[in-house]
């Protein structure tokens, strides 16, 4: 029984214990000395190097893929075509972005329990059904129509929640179960005529063709971010150094901020040399800002991220995993509404195959190409930003070099498939690292 | 500041478990103390770990009187024990290995300003505690995954005083680590007991309970064994006494008065 200590030392590295056995008093100064696999940056930009080159070593790759693989499309299809950064082109693929943008943040929050939802194509083609429906042909208010298609989607989800939370059925099949169920209703609900053209001065109709068309909005709005942002920054440095945790130099809050006020104003000037600043793109930034604060910044967040690295821990820490779930399937459902009646807007209709064909695919695909992990626990919203202006990029440009539909699938087919080898080969890289 | 009151923390008189038709627990007896730590040890089955959750409230008792500070109580669900001040860290760690240090340290009772986490008082106090307990690690703001195994034991175990716990319940806390590690472990304990924690310590390691623990108490087939003094009780007496080997009429009123003398 005495043997357990020497026996159990065998697995670890031999380089940290086997002093430690010859020479007792050698382990008793390593336990009070600093420990030399501290993690200390170094100061100024050779710190930063230096970080960014052990956290690539180390399987950290983030959202560098993604922002390499983004310029790499963009400089490709410039070449093919000039019209591709166009400020028109740009402009157009952040207004059509936002509809399966908004069910990929969704996609997010249950990717991050380590779950999938399946239904969400079908059920933002029945919120737009339902909006249509109630709008134009019952001739309710919009605005009712959209709060009560809003409503559907969360009650939806929470109901997918439900069956998967409660009654622990696979979320993988009750949510296949919603494609079916809710793909029948919308089709129910439009009935024979299957479309319904919407008011494009309406609410929904507003929702992609409202430009702030002021040069002071988009610059406004730039100018408004970047000070919260520097502020926010400055401000949460400040308390850490009286509180006397380790912070942030002001070198690297100052060139954070610089490195936002170049895309922000960017942005900003190439919305001016179009319409001006898209409602859409306001709103999408709005609800990314919003849940990434949520997930990052609050309780609730926080019991996401427990409940897809254990939900045994998760149980022990009094965290109510069953409220925790069918939330999560809530906001997804939610977010799938959102998402339908931009993509409803973007047509001016609610037809037959809304929610069908590829969406599915392309919201859970942005999810995975930005960088959130499908094994649970790991990503950010802003993910389904990175990756959904991917997948919209490369279509839009493949339309310009007029390729045909079967071309696009595949090559999307194969962008997905390398962020998902990407995923997996880092989480190998992690876990030699000792970071998985 | 090792002090032994007179009261136990925790007394178990007569406890008995069945499940089923096994009798898993017979008429068992255990006194704590605040600043002692007794090793609870015994072979596979002996009924070590059924009787850490009868105290955990994961299994409520069929029989006898569990007494905490002198005053019977009924531990009938894990809440009731957090609520007197038993902190329990389980086997197999209860942390999470996506979050970091300071999330798993505060992991279901985060603090809170304005509704929104207040990460720098987490930290904060997350650093306060690890310097008290003396607990090396590389950053308090890099995932649990990054960790090596003793230092996991020593959060998790970090994790369990942040609700100030009379009693500490370590269920194998070095099974599986080096020999640096499990020195970690062990230096943990002898802290608990200096700040005058009331420390249960499983064990199947006769290395580690001659090192920190106070008193030994051996069961075997679900009834005690004896309550052995570390001091005075030889490791080879501790071995008979789990395996049975000494197992007769002899040794058993031996194991008897060693007991009653320890108590």
């Amino acid at each position: 029984m005495s043997i357990d200590k020497t026996s159990a030392s065998a697995g670890e590295t031999p380089a940290q214990d086997a002093p430690a056995v010859e020479n007792p008093e050698a382990a008793a100064a390593a336990v009070t000395a600093v420990d030399p696999r501290l993690l200390v940056q170094q100061e100024g930009l050779l710190g930063y190097w230096h970080e960014f080159k052990r956290k690539m070593k180390a399987g950290e790759l983030g959202s560098v893929p993604v922002v390499l693989g983004l310029a790499i499309i963009c400089i490709i299809f410039q070449v093919l075509n000039s019209n591709f950064l166009s400020a028109q082109n740009i402009n157009d693929i952040t207004i059509t972005m936002v509809g399966t943008g908004m069910i990929s943040v969704g996609i997010v929050f249950v990717l991050l329990l380590g779950e999938i939802d399946l239904s969400v194509g079908s059920v933002s083609g029945a919120a737009s059904a339902l909006a249509g429906v109630l709008a134009v042909n019952q001739g309710w208010p919009e605005w009712t129509a959209v709060l009560i298609a809003l409503a559907a989607g969360i009650a939806i989800g929470a109901l997918h929640g439900f069956f998967f939370a409660v009654l622990g059925a696979p979320a993988f099949a009750v949510t296949l179960a919603g494609l079916l169920f809710w793909l029948g209703f919308m089709l129910k609900v439009l009935g024979a005529d299957g479309t319904i053209n919407l008011d494009p001065n309406g609410l929904v109709g507003k929702l992609t063709t409202y430009y702030f068309s002021d040069v002071a909005a988009a610059y406004g709005l730039a100018v408004v971010v970047v000070a919260v942002f520097f502020l926010t920054s400055f401000l949460g440095n400040r308390r850490r150094e009286a509180a006397g945790v380790p912070s942030r130099p002001l070198s690297d809050t100052v060139l954070r901020t610089a490195l936002l006020a170049v895309v922000a104003f960017a942005a900003a000037y190439m919305y001016n040399q179009y319409k001006g600043l898209p409602l859409a793109t306001v709103i999408f930034l709005a609800f990314l800002i919003g849940t990434d604060f949520v997930l990052r910044r609050t309780p609730y967040g926080r019991k996401i991220f427990a409940l897809g690295g254990s939900v045994e821990a998760s149980r022990r820490a009094g965290i109510n995993v069953t409220a925790v779930r069918i939330s999560v399937f809530a906001i997804s459902g939610g977010f799938a509404a959102i998402g339908g009646l931009f993509l409803a807007s973007k047509i001016a209709s609610a037809n037959q195959s809304a929610g069908t064909g590829d969406l599915l695919m392309n919201a859970i695909a942005a999810a995975v190409i930005g960088g959130t992990s499908l094994f649970g626990g790991r990503g950010r919203t802003w993910n389904a930003l990175l990756g959904v202006l991917v997948i919209v990029s490369i279509q839009y440009g493949l339309q310009l070099e007029s390729i045909a539909e079967p071309v696009k699938y595949m090559i999307t087919a194969a962008v997905l498939l390398t962020t998902v080898v990407i995923d997996s080969i880092t989480r190998k890289t992690q876990k030699t690292a000792g970071r998985a | 500041m090792v002090h032994v009151s007179a009261t136990p923390v925790l007394a178990l008189r007569g406890v008995s478990k069945r499940f089923g038709a096994v009798q898993a627990l017979t008429d068992v007896e255990l006194e704590v103390h605040a600043g002692e730590v007794v090793a609870l040890v015994g072979d596979n089955g002996a009924g070590k770990s059924t009787l850490v959750k009868t105290i955990a409230g994961v299994h409520p008792i069929d029989e006898g009187v569990i007494e905490w500070d002198g005053k019977p109580v009924t531990i009938t669900r894990p809440h009731d024990a957090q609520a007197l001040g038993i902190a329990t860290v389980y086997q197999d760690l209860a942390l999470c290995d996506n979050i970091d240090v300071v999330g798993n340290l505060f992991l279901g009772r985060e603090l809170r300003k304005w509704g929104v986490l207040d990460e720098v008082e987490m930290e904060r106090r997350s650093r306060e505690l690890l310097t008290t307990l003396s607990i090396r690690i590389p950053s308090v703001r890099i995932p649990i995954a990054s960790l090596s195994g003793g230092q996991r034991q020593t959060v998790a175990i970090a994790r369990s005083m942040l609700g100030e716990p009379k009693l500490v319940i370590l269920d194998e806390p070095t099974a599986a680590l080096g020999v640096e590690q499990t020195a970690q472990v062990l230096d943990l304990v002898e802290r608990l007991r200096e700040r005058g924690h009331a420390v249960i310590l499983i064990s199947h390691n006769m290395a580690d309970v001659k090192a920190v623990a106070d008193k030994v108490a051996v069961l075997r087939l679900g009834r005690n064994n004896g309550v052995f003094e570390v001091k005075t009780t030889s490791q080879e007496e501790i071995i008979s006494a789990i395996t049975g080997a000494t197992d007769n009429a002899v040794t058993r009123r031996a194991a008897r008065t060693n007991g009653e003398v320890s108590k």
